[in-house]
Formats: C-alpha cells, sequence, structure tokens
C-alpha cells in the first residue's frame, strides 16, 4: 500500500512571530522554519505502517517553492522513502493546497493520504478534509489512533466530549492529532543518507488547476496583549482580590 | 464580490447546528448572533435522527426564521460526508452558511466549502463587512483582516466574542427536507464520552486548569476537583497534562483544543506556553498559581501567586 503524507514548512513553533511596520504582512524573514509539528505526526503514522509491513511506500508532498526541500529532506530523513515538491509562487491557500494534492493523488493513487489536522501559521484546519471532498474519499479528521485491516482503516477521533472511532475503506483521508504518535527524532546520518533520496519537482502550472488564493489579506495587527496583573502573597490575599470582583462568587 | 449596491432580498443564511442528540450546543446560540450581522434572514440546519425536539428547541431561538429539518437513521452520528451532502444540497438558497468553531464544524465545513468551491474562513473574530473577517493565526500571536472573494461565504465563528442570542415564543416555521442517500465508504464504529457531572467546559462561568506539574491522574484528580466542586468549575489541563494520561483529551485547553473565556480562569501549575495561553486569554479574570516567579503564565494574570500548588490549592479550597 501506498501512503502519501502531506508536509508543511512553517515557522517553528517557539518563535513569536512579528509584523513587518507597515502591517501588510507577518514578517518571517530570517525567522526558523520547519516541518508543521502535526505533519511530522502524520510521517511518524505513515513510517509505523511500514514497519506493520502494511505501507510500501511513503511520498511525502510539499507544496510551495524551492525552500520547502529542506521539509522534505526531514520527511526523507524521518524515512520517507521519496519526496515530491510541487513547486508554486503563489499564496497557497487551503483550497488551492487541496485541489494541487488532489492532482498529485490522482497522479500517485495512495490508498491512504495522511495529513495534519492544522498548519500552526494559517490554523486553518481545512485542507484534509477539502481534499477528502474534492476526491470524494471517506475522511476522519484529528485522529489520535489508526490501524489498517486490509482495505478498511479504523480511525479513533479527539473530539468535543471524547473520541469518536470510524471504519473507512480505502482509498481514505486522514489528519493527524499531536497524541497520534511522538515522531522520532532524525539522526545525523540519516540526514546524510536523505540527501541522496529523490526529490521529485513538479511545476504547480503542469497540474492545470486554479489555486489563486481566494481571500485576500487586507492587514495584520498584533492584538492587545491581556496586561499583567499583580502578584499576590498568600491564598488569603488571593480571596479578598477575588472577592472584589462583582459576579464572582467564593 | 459583495453586493453593496442594494439590498439583496433572497439574501439568506444558514446556520449548522450542533447537537448530541438531546441538545442543542449553547454555541448555537452565540453563532445565531454572529449570523444577525447580515440582517438577513437566519435558518438553522438540525440533522440527525429522531431530533424532532431539537428542532422545536431550534424554532424558540430569537432572530431564528425556519427550522431546516433533516432526520434519517443513518443520521445518527452525523458522519461528515452524509451532512456536507445535505448542506450542498440546499446552498442554493444561501449567501452564507456559518457555525460555531467547534471540532463538529471543523470536520463537516471545510467539506462542504471544497464541493462548493468556496474558500473557507475558521474561527472568525469579527465580521468587520460583508466579505470582511478578523482572525488570528500563530496560535493568536497576529490577527488577520481578510476579504473573500467568493458570492458564497462559509465560515466557522469563534463563539466566545458572540453573546448568546435569547429565547423566545417559537416563531420559526420548521421545513422538512430528505437527506441524500448515506455514504457508503465510511462507517462508525464506536464513541466513548467522558462522563462528568460538572458543567460543561466550553461554557463554564469559572474552569481549572490543571498543568504537567501535577504529577499524575489521582492526584490531578485529588487536587483539583474538590475546589472544583465548591467553585461549580469546569476543569481544563494542559497538552502536556493530556499527553501524560493525567486528564482526557477533551479538556485540553489551547490552540489544538478548546478555547474557553469563563469569568475566572485559574491555571495551576501551568507555564503559560503560547498554544495553552490562546486558549484562555479572553477570560475574564485570569488567576495563577505556579511555584516559578519568571513563569510567562504570570505575563496574563490578574492575581498571580508563587506557591507550591500541592500547598496552595488545599488551603484555597478550605478557605472557600
Ligand atoms: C503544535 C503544538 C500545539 C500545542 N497545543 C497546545 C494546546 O492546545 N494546549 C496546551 O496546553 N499546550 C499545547 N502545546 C504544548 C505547549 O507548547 C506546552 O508544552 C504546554 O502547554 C506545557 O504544559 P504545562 O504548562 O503543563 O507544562 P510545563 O511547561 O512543563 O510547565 C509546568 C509548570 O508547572 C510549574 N510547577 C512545577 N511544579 C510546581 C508546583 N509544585 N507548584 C506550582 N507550580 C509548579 C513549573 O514552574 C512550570 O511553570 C502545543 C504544542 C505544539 C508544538
Ligand atoms: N503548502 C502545503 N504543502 C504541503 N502540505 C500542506 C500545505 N498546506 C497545508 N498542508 C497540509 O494540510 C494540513 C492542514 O493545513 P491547514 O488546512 O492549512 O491548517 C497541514 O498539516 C499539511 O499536512
Amino acid at each position: 500500500m501506498k501512503v502519501l503524507v502531506a508536509v508543511k514548512r512553517v515557522v517553528d513553533y517557539n518563535i513569536k512571530v512579528r509584523i513587518k511596520p507597515d502591517g501588510s504582512d507577518v514578517d518571517i524573514n530570517g525567522v526558523n522554519m520547519g516541518v508543521n509539528p502535526f505533519d511530522e505526526n502524520a510521517i511518524e503514522a505513515a513510517l509505523r505502517l511500514k514497519e506493520q509491513g502494511i505501507a510500501t511506500e511513503i511520498v511525502a508532498v510539499s507544496l510551495g517553492t524551492s525552500a520547502n526541500q529542506d521539509v522534505l529532506r526531514h520527511a526523507l530523513a524521518m524515512g520517507a522513502d521519496r519526496a515530491i515538491l510541487v513547486e508554486s509562487d503563489l499564496t497557497l491557500q487551503a483550497l488551492g493546497v487541496a485541489k494541487l494534492l488532489k492532482a498529485v493523488v490522482l497522479r500517485e493513487q495512495p490508498q491512504l493520504i495522511i495529513l495534519g489536522k492544522q498548519a500552526i501559521d494559517d490554523d486553518a484546519g481545512q485542507t484534509g478534509q477539502m481534499l477528502a471532498a474534492l476526491l470524494n474519499y471517506p475522511q476522519a479528521t484529528f485522529a489520535s489512533a489508526i490501524q489498517v485491516d486490509g482495505n478498511t482503516i479504523s480511525v479513533t477521533r479527539e473530539v468535543d466530549g471524547g473520541t469518536e472511532t470510524l471504519a473507512l475503506n480505502l482509498p481514505a483521508v486522514v489528519t493527524a492529532d499531536l497524541r497520534l504518535n511522538e515522531p522520532r527524532f532524525v539522526k545525523l546520518p540519516n540526514l546524510m543518507m536523505a540527501r541522496k533520496k529523490p526529490i521529485e519537482t513538479i511545476d504547480a502550472a503542469e497540474f492545470a488547476v486554479n489555486a489563486e488564493p481566494r481571500l485576500k489579506l487586507i492587514k495584520v495587527s498584533e492584538p492587545s496583549a491581556r496586561k499583567a496583573g499583580i502578584k499576590v502573597g498568600s491564598v488569603s490575599e488571593l480571596l479578598s482580590k477575588l472577592r472584589e470582583h462583582q459576579g464572582i462568587k467564593l | 464580490m459583495s453586493n453593496t449596491t442594494m439590498k439583496n432580498t433572497a439574501m439568506k443564511i444558514l446556520i449548522l447546528a450542533e447537537h448530541d442528540g438531546k441538545q442543542l450546543s449553547p454555541a448555537v446560540y452565540q453563532a445565531v448572533t454572529a449570523a444577525q450581522f447580515w440582517n438577513a434572514p437566519v435558518e438553522v440546519l438540525i440533522a440527525g435522527s429522531n431530533t424532532s425536539a431539537l428542532a422545536a428547541q431550534a424554532t424558540t431561538i430569537t432572530g431564528v426564521g425556519r427550522v431546516i429539518h433533516t432526520d434519517a437513521a443513518h443520521l445518527t452520528h452525523q458522519l461528515a460526508e452524509d451532512v456536507a451532502n445535505i448542506i450542498v444540497q440546499i446552498a442554493g438558497e444561501y449567501q452564507v452558511i456559518l457555525a460555531a468553531h467547534s471540532s463538529f464544524s471543523r470536520n463537516i465545513l471545510p467539506r462542504v466549502a471544497a464541493l462548493l468551491d468556496v474558500a473557507m474562513i475558521s474561527d472568525v473574530l469579527e465580521i468587520k463587512a460583508d466579505h470582511t473577517y478578523v482572525r488570528s493565526v500563530y496560535a493568536g500571536n497576529i490577527h488577520t483582516t481578510i476579504q473573500s472573494m467568493d458570492a458564497l461565504q462559509i465560515l466557522t465563528v469563534h463563539s466566545s466574542n458572540f453573546t448568546a442570542a435569547r429565547n423566545a415564543d417559537a416563531n420559526a416555521e420548521i421545513v422538512s427536507i430528505e437527506a441524500p442517500e448515506p455514504f457508503a465508504n465510511t462507517r462508525w464504529v464506536s464513541e466513548t464520552r467522558s462522563l462528568s457531572n460538572r458543567p460543561a467546559l466550553g461554557s463554564a462561568k469559572v474552569v481549572i486548569s490543571g498543568g504537567r506539574s501535577l504529577g499524575s491522574a489521582e492526584r490531578f484528580e485529588e487536587l483539583l476537583s474538590p475546589l472544583a466542586s465548591k467553585l461549580g468549575a469546569a476543569l481544563g489541563a494542559t497538552r502536556a497534562a493530556v499527553d501524560a494520561g493525567f486528564a482526557p483529551n477533551d479538556i485540553q485547553v489551547g490552540q489544538t483544543g478548546v478555547v474557553v473565556a469563563p469569568d475566572l480562569y485559574i491555571a495551576v501549575g501551568v507555564s503559560g506556553a503560547v498554544q495553552h495561553t490562546y486558549g484562555m486569554k479572553d477570560s475574564k479574570v485570569v488567576v495563577a498559581i505556579n511555584q516559578d516567579p519568571d513563569a510567562p503564565i504570570f505575563q496574563v494574570a490578574d492575581y498571580g501567586l508563587v506557591a507550591d500548588l500541592f500547598e496552595a490549592i488545599p488551603e484555597l479550597t478550605n478557605a472557600i
């Protein structure tokens, strides 16, 4: 079974991004970039399926500029077999990404497609569901456990109020939650070896899909931050402060 | 593009209502308030099985003109594939389709959007103008104002930013529609629901969240439960506490969990990572109890107590 994994290049989650002085966009110049954390869970899930003898080939796909080669190298170093870079200068948004990924899926014909449940830059959380819709495939979002059994995949999903388990006929789309697994660390020798694995580059224009952005960015701003309050010296002082607030009953 | 020249009398708004088969989610009422922005008729979709009582409940929300009710055995678990197909079937009548942002709507509406070739807008904080919205990116660190080019708008709204619509006498009519054929390739297998007699996390007036420092599931419960009972509070947790198995996943507060905005939020042994504060920074009053005076949580807390939580929490519980 072939597994396709979508890997987005995003600002490292430890970095507090700033905005450009003119407020036109965020300023990510020179900022540390890496694999979207949820996509690392997606790669790890695919690797475990391979270790179980279920997956035979893992293909990592990233959409963006040639800079995205670094996240694909990371996926290869984790253990993906090959990588595809769909190159585009457009500002890619979830719907456009889903359309391009659909084109890749039609070409590669994977049985299982795993994405992250959301990208930590745009926090959209849409691409997997959109891809499933465009392919008319079954979907299981926010996966915290998966098990492949013949032609079906059983997926436990994290939902408000608990969990839900679905069984999907393959081919299917799954989006990974952080608790799906603990992604492995990449060892230096693997990073060296990954240099030898192939990254195929496809010009997005070849797919003849319209991936133009439909959401126009008007401006960005920093939200008014909560102000730090005061430190209290004791539990009783805390209580007396809280009791000054109307609506708080203690 | 946006129609500013005249009031489109045909313009209507559809709200996808979340429910558990028995109750409408309180967030539906907040979504109704958000929908009032357009000054157009608001309709609510109830999909499920044996949901007549729910449809009736929806008719009593102030501001709702019509309830679209679709009832079928295969809709019991409201699979994304099935609910999306219902919405697509009726979408032609609407200019806006929206829902409160939750794991329910996030599962379904992107699927609807792609089927209708619409770019969706997730977790809208503010509706600025027809087609123009404010939403946050980078775990709440940045706000963006965006304008949608699509004629049809599909969005989820950040419920805590909208007050809940009130109940009134039943005003809305109920229209029943047929559900499309079930989607064949997805089967519901089972679910686990966290049983708790505490208030629901998303709508509780008081939330007490515990972090990794609680040390074990037993201590999490032992220490925080008595305080929660006294305050009528819901319990929340950090991702670190959930990952360590101290608390169930559905009470994780933050960027990848639940967003809460209670009157009082008490963070107990929580460091205050941005991914966590994303989920609680709209709380009215924040209390942080942490032994590290430099913990970032103090920067978002109205009252900080530098103390060992294993002493401070029992003391606080006893003092109330
Ligand atoms: C993509 C991504 C998404 C994430 N999403 C979320 C999310 O939705 N929600 C979330 O919470 N996190 C999320 N995280 C994780 C987040 O970055 C932090 O790692 C996490 O919030 C830390 O949890 P914590 O505060 O319990 O643990 P720690 O950071 O380990 O902090 C423990 C705190 O307890 C204090 N402490 C220890 N002992 C005591 C004591 N005896 N008395 C008093 N204080 C004590 C310490 O001083 C410390 O400040 C996410 C991370 C990533 C990468
Ligand atoms: N440019 C991209 N390249 C590869 N995968 C992407 C890209 N954008 C989004 N994805 C995938 O879609 C998931 C959800 O992204 P989003 O819908 O933007 O929150 C990510 O975790 C990735 O798996």
